[in-house]
């Protein structure tokens, strides 16, 4: 749809770069560059557990600023509600946003509400914008990346696209498991100031790990490999996808990041990271090579070798 | 219906195949049904295979 | 996980491919019959592993890509009604009818529903009074007394507003058909371990004699599967031809008796078409007379849709080598691991 409908029409030098926040100079009227983003949220249940869509929608759209090296600044938000969605369940996602607007360090300067008549909507969708600048100089591109870089990820994957899954109907099982939700800004921040030179970085959500590094071996064009082992995944969230059939690098995850680091500064990385609250069991889990241009390839926890192949649309619980 | 742990996961399954089977006992499941309990003796024997091979290498080293 | 990591040792796994080579002196090739193990492999790289010679050829298919055009476009028909809540596995969505997948209809505005179990399905009817709601029941030998169970609990429960469309195909005769075939390459099977447990594997033993073939039943996780490539080509090598279990914490000579007769009791054996195959004589189930009132291709009378001409299905596994690139895209659209685990009960 992006490519084929969106770009042709509205495509532009910032928009075609289809990075996840558009940054903008503001030359001359200032030397910092605008990070600018927007994205809608629809999640269903509204409510799960570890968070609801009011802190999605914020966290999100932080994410997608910090993920360009961007200290997020001022988010937009625009409601549109459902008519019947109790005034209570609004109350609790409007106070949910204020908390993570706080934790992100952002403030919320403009809105807008919207009422559709029931059954043209679901309870509530969301969509944030976000604004931020990135210091002068730096430059943060998934088109950067080049062999022998490492590729960290900040923590365990699939713990949010399970946790919403564990509540959804006909599937529900119990499992103490929570979202991983959270704003990442500060996490960047901090690895940034060891390591100006971090190629990019992305915030593995839909489609999970695998789509993001699909998109960067894309535009680096250059191969990623991957260590099983390597990868931190938790116990309820490997026993949840053997259950239905999963698999966790396609589960979403709404706050953990990727980064892809020259070789040399991944140590000094990797320890600022475990030293923050959000990066605690973050690891190398791969590097970018010059083979399989394009292509995911992972060493399974056996030794052998498995293409990581790009999956269009979400994964569904599957018998065989 | 019965519960089973998977990994710190609980799910409602049926029991109606696995009439036998007891609480602590393992067994497979499969779309929401226990389908065979899992025999833990059998369970072990490619294992004890494989042990034998680590005695049959040790058996060649000291030999050579 | 117990029942699991040991099974993915990668130390246990160097060890069988120490063994093997050890065993074999010349090329073999051995099918894994079940989609399951084909996607260990993938998953793992166990082909990469094996000694050279050592060829394994995938098929028959799962049930998921067996499951004939026709049968896809009558669930089209019956999903797309507007009294129908139309119930599935996830994995059968994106498989393509004539006309698009389950999941395009779904987007169009059918009410089509994805359940873990076919027991939800059977939830979701006692909750929906006003509603049809039709299960598509499909699967192996594996998946036939979960069916079933939701079939005679619906029939328990008086619920007249729940059917099933059932598609349910044999693994025996389609290793039939394929030992059969002129172009037949495949000298040993590893058996579906999941199929036995439910069925139990004295019906292969006739199939090993008869065809002078090893079968081995085998496990899905990558120590399994290796296992029985042990004793596959240790049988090869010593010209035996046998029936031997490799997964006997799961499998019993007689399966689980309790599941087979609430099998009979509700299904009964006819033939199937299955999709990039053909027709394959007392390859599948259908519902006994007795519980024929809870047969969707009845109740909305779509019985009558046939497809003409091509199937174009998968290619045939049985005349076909393994692509490593051909299983990466079959793998991909039919997703990850095989979904049956040990648990234990609480």
């Amino acid at each position: 749809m992006i490519h084929h409908l969106f770009l042709p029409v509205l495509g532009n030098e910032i928009l075609s770069r289809l990075e996840d926040q558009a940054s903008c100079s503001l030359r001359p009227h200032a030397e910092a560059t605008l990070a600018f983003t927007t994205d809608s949220f629809v999640v269903r249940p509204i409510f799960f557990p570890g968070g609801d869509i009011g802190k999605l929608a914020v966290y999100g759209t932080v994410n997608d600023l910090a993920m360009g090296g961007a200290t997020p600044l001022f988010l937009s938000a625009a409601f549109i509600l459902e008519e019947g969605l109790p005034i209570d369940d609004l109350r609790r996602v409007v106070v949910s946003m204020r908390e993570a607007c706080d934790a992100a360090a952002v403030t919320l300067v403009t809105g807008d509400t919207k009422v559709v008549d029931r059954g043209k909507g679901d309870q509530i969708f969301i969509t944030t914008s976000g604004v931020g600048f990135v210091p002068a100089g730096r430059s943060l591109s998934a088109a950067s990346c080049r062999a022998g870089d490492r590729i960290i990820l900040s923590g365990t994957i699939g713990d949010h696209g399970i946790a919403i899954m564990s509540v959804r109907e006909n599937l529900e099982f119990e499992t103490t498991l929570e979202s991983d939700t959270a704003a990442l800004a500060d996490l960047t921040r901090v690895m940034l100031e060891v390591c100006p030179g971090i190629r990019c970085m992305r915030d593995p959500t839909r489609g999970g790990v695998s789509s993001a590094l699909h998109e960067i071996a894309a535009a680096s064009h250059v191969g990623m490999s991957l260590s099983e082992t390597a990868i931190p995944v938790r116990a309820e969230v490997s026993g949840a996808c053997e259950i239905l059939g999963l698999d966790p690098l396609y589960v979403a995850n709404e706050g953990k990041l990727i980064a892809i680091v020259p070789r040399d500064e991944a140590d000094r990385v990797i320890e600022v990271m475990r030293a923050h609250p959000l990066g605690a069991r973050a690891a190398v889990v791969g590097e970018v090579v010059d083979e399989h241009r394009g292509m995911v390839v992972m060493r399974s926890r056996v030794g052998g070798e498995r293409v990581v192949t790009m999956l269009a649309g979400e994964q569904l619980p599957r018998i065989c | 219906m019965g519960k089973v742990d998977f990994n710190g996961v609980i799910k409602r399954v049926c029991l109606h195949h696995v009439p036998d089977a007891q609480p602590g006992e393992y067994v497979i499941v499969h779309v929401g049904f226990a389908l065979q309990r899992v025999d833990e003796a059998e369970a072990h024997k490619v294992f004890e295979f494989l042990e034998g091979m680590d005695q049959l290498d040790e058996l060649r080293v000291e030999e050579s | 996980m117990k029942f699991l990591d040991e099974y993915r040792d990668e130390a246990a796994a160097r060890k069988l491919v120490r063994a093997i080579e050890d065993v074999a002196t010349r090329s073999w090739t051995i099918m894994e019959v079940c989609g399951g193990q084909t996607h260990t492999i993938v998953k793992y790289g166990i082909d990469e592993l094996l000694p050279q010679g050592i060829e394994l050829v995938h098929g028959p298919g799962c049930p998921v890509c067996v499951t004939a055009l026709e049968t896809i476009d009558r669930a089209h028909a019956i999903a797309s009604r507007s009294d129908v809540i139309f119930c599935s596995f996830g994995d059968m969505l994106r498989v393509p009818g004539s006309a698009g997948d389950l999941l395009q209809l779904k987007s169009h505005g059918s009410d089509v529903r994805v359940v873990y179990s076919p027991l939800d399905a059977v939830a979701i009817a006692a909750a929906h009074p006003g509603k049809q709601v039709a299960f598509f029941a499909i699967g192996f030998e594996t998946t036939a007394p979960p069916n079933a169970m939701a079939v005679w609990m619906a029939a328990r429960r008086g619920l007249t507003n729940f059917s099933v469309l059932v598609s349910h195909v044999l693994v025996p005769p389609a290793m039939t058909a394929i030992l059969e075939a002129p172009d037949n390459r495949v000298q040993a099977f590893l058996g579906p371990g999941h199929v036995c447990t439910v069925v139990g594997y004295e019906e292969y033993e006739p199939l090993a004699s008869k065809y002078r073939v090893p079968i081995v039943i085998t496990g899905f996780e990558p120590v399994d599967m290796l296992e029985g490539l042990l004793l596959a080509i240790r049988q090869l090598e010593e010209r035996r031809a046998e029936v031997e279990n490799a997964y006997g914490r799961a499998v019993r000579r007689e399966g689980n008796p309790a599941s087979r007769a609430l099998i009979d009791e509700v299904f009964e054996v006819c033939d199937r078409k299955w999709r990039g195959v053909g027709n394959i004589p007392r390859s599948g189930l259908r519902l006994t007379p007795a519980y024929a009132t809870f047969d969707a291709e009845q109740r909305f009378a779509v019985s009558a849709i046939e497809t003409q001409g091509l199937q174009r299905g998968r290619p045939s596994p049985i005349s076909s080598g393994p692509a490593r690139s051909r299983l990466h895209s079959t793998i991909a659209s039919c997703s990850a691991t095989a979904a049956v685990v040990a648990c234990r009960l609480i």
